[in-house]
């Protein structure tokens, strides 16, 4: 039922995707048009980056823009700025300085930049690299924050319904609830108790449940026709990969350290090099790891499925519209429910890293 | 690499830190431990019903089994009741024929001992009795024969017929 459903709304996807693309191609007498292949390459760069406002499509015959302003939040040198992102009118190029309080701010490839005292432009080395402003840091509630909130919205409703329907009584859940259920009992059955062992999984069941399915559902959202692409973000990812790294590395049991630090069964004068190994594996390397994996696997799944969409326009020349249309319209359906597969296999190997990481942490070995 | 570092915002790394670690404060306390703890309790009293089926299976067992040795007491017990009223019964007739004989023959012997009084008594009486007639006879035959020779001897003949018929 829920498969059915599932498929019936990715083919509804595809279909509206394609459609925004079509209905543009159609238009390509205009020369703004995204459908060169040079044009499509920073359409697909610009895309896997975040972004300053919800933007949806632009009919770039009119260039309309829709979508809807988001607030953009910044730490400059002068304090804390606010301002609607609306203010930049969708400049992506640092052409737009917005002034606020005597503190010029302009984006500029998806960053946000002050302007150094008294430039009134931004300008570039040869390399494009501004050379009269500083970056600030930048706390917008940008796409990905966006995105964030309301998967974190989405699971307080689901599992908060699912909570309430236990608090009344049904000791079996309804509607929505019974797909959730065995959600949560997978995880703690065959995630977390396996790896960290029955005894000490319960600790740690918030963490991992929570970042299981905030993983789950930004993959999920990131595969809608919503544009998001917050597992993408290198830094939401760093982030989960250091949050994991925290946990194991402070709840270690006395064997972990003993183990890491001073490797018993090896000759001495190697405890001290194995101590570093083990020390970089498991502060760089395994959190790294992580956040790298679903990192590259989330990019990638958008990079393609937005390569092959493109396929429509790249290969018209060749094959015609119809033949080009069907062929991008089978490839990226295809690429489509294999986003899908990866986007629950990503959520799975990292909450399945990440337990397996605290069960080492945790584990109490028996004396030797 | 370098894109890889242009790429990391460290605004974006906080407020992610920021929403992870409230969301997971949040989801603890309104979904995982609720929902964590209702499984358990629910699978606790899944286990605890099969346990109390099983339980209560053996004990049924028990009781069948103890059933099955009331019932076989019962029965022997019974068993032992009827033969004891079969044995009762079969002292109870037989003394009471014994007792029965005893009087009857009691009474026979009585009856024995009543009649040959009586039978002694109508001997005597009879013999009397006869002794009477015979005087009375001898009387008449004794006055006949100062009369008439021939009319004292028919006397005597009638009788004699008469006490034939006594």
């Amino acid at each position: 039922m829920v498969a059915t459903k599932s498929i019936k709304f990715l083919v509804v996807f595809v279909l509206a995707l394609t459609s925004f693309t079509a209905f543009a191609q159609d238009d390509a007498v205009e020369n703004n048009l995204v459908d060169s292949p040079d044009e499509i390459r920073e359409y697909i760069a610009h895309h896997l980056k975040d972004s300053h406002d919800f933007h949806l499509y632009t009919d770039n015959a009119s260039g309309t823009h829709y979508g809807f302003p988001l607030p953009v939040i910044v730490w400059t040198s002068n304090g804390l700025k606010t301002f609607m992102s609306s203010a930049f009118h969708h400049d992506d190029n640092g052409e737009v300085v917005v002034d606020k309080d005597g503190t010029k701010i302009v984006k500029y490839h998806t960053k946000l930049y002050e302007l150094e005292e008294g430039a009134a432009a931004l300008s570039f080395d040869e390399d494009h690299h501004p050379t009269n402003a500083s970056k600030v840091i930048d706390f917008s509630i940008t796409k990905s924050v966006f995105g964030m909130l309301l998967t974190g919205l989405l699971m307080l409703l689901g599992f908060g319904a699912l909570a309430r329907g236990y608090k009344k009584g049904n000791t079996i859940p309804k509607g929505f609830s019974r797909v959730l259920e065995p959600l949560v009992i997978y995880v703690r059955d065959e995630i977390a108790r396996p790896n960290i062992g029955d005894k000490k999984y319960r600790k740690f069941m918030g963490f991992l449940l929570t970042v299981f399915f905030f993983i789950l559902i930004l993959n999920l959202l990131g595969l809608s026709p919503l544009g998001f692409n917050v597992t993408g973000q290198i830094a939401v990812t760093a982030c989960l990969g250091i949050f994991t790294m925290i946990i194991y590395v402070f709840s270690g049991s006395k064997d972990f350290w003993a183990h890491t630090l001073w490797m018993p069964g090896v000759p001495k004068i190697l405890r001290p090099v194995l101590a570093v190994i083990e020390l970089i594996g498991f502060l760089i390397i395994k959190p790294f790891s992580l956040l790298v994996r679903l990192y590259a696997n989330i990019t990638a799944g958008h990079f393609v499925v937005m390569s092959l969409m493109a396929l429509m326009i790249t290969m018209k020349a060749a094959f015609g519209p119809v033949a080009s249309t069907g062929v991008s319209l089978l490839l990226s359906i295809f690429i489509m429910f294999i986003e899908i597969l990866v986007a629950f296999l990503q959520a799975f190997i990292f909450t399945m890293l990440s337990s397996l990481f605290i069960g080492m942490a945790v584990e109490e070995h028996d004396e030797h | 690499m370098e894109t890889l570092l242009n790429d990391f915002s460290v605004g974006l790394f906080f407020m992610q830190a920021f929403i992870l670690l409230i969301l997971i404060v949040l989801m603890r306390k309104f979904a995982w431990k609720p929902i964590l703890d209702a499984l358990q309790t629910r699978e606790d009293g899944i286990q605890e019903a099969l346990d109390s089926a099983e339980k209560a299976k053996l004990e049924m067992q028990n009781l069948t089994a103890s059933n099955e040795k009331l019932l076989q007491e019962a029965r022997l017990e019974r068993d032992g009741m009827l033969k004891e009223a079969r044995e009762m019964k079969d002292n109870m007739i037989a003394t009471a024929k014994e007792e029965a004989q005893a009087q009857a023959n009691a009474m026979i012997e009585q009856a024995q001992i009543a009649i040959e009084g009586e039978k002694n008594a109508a001997m005597a009486e009879l013999k009397s009795h006869v002794a009477g007639l015979s005087l009375e006879i001898a009387e008449k035959v004794v006055r006949q024969e100062l009369s008439n020779k021939d009319k004292q001897l028919a006397l005597v003949d009638s009788m004699l017929a008469d006490a034939k018929l006594n």
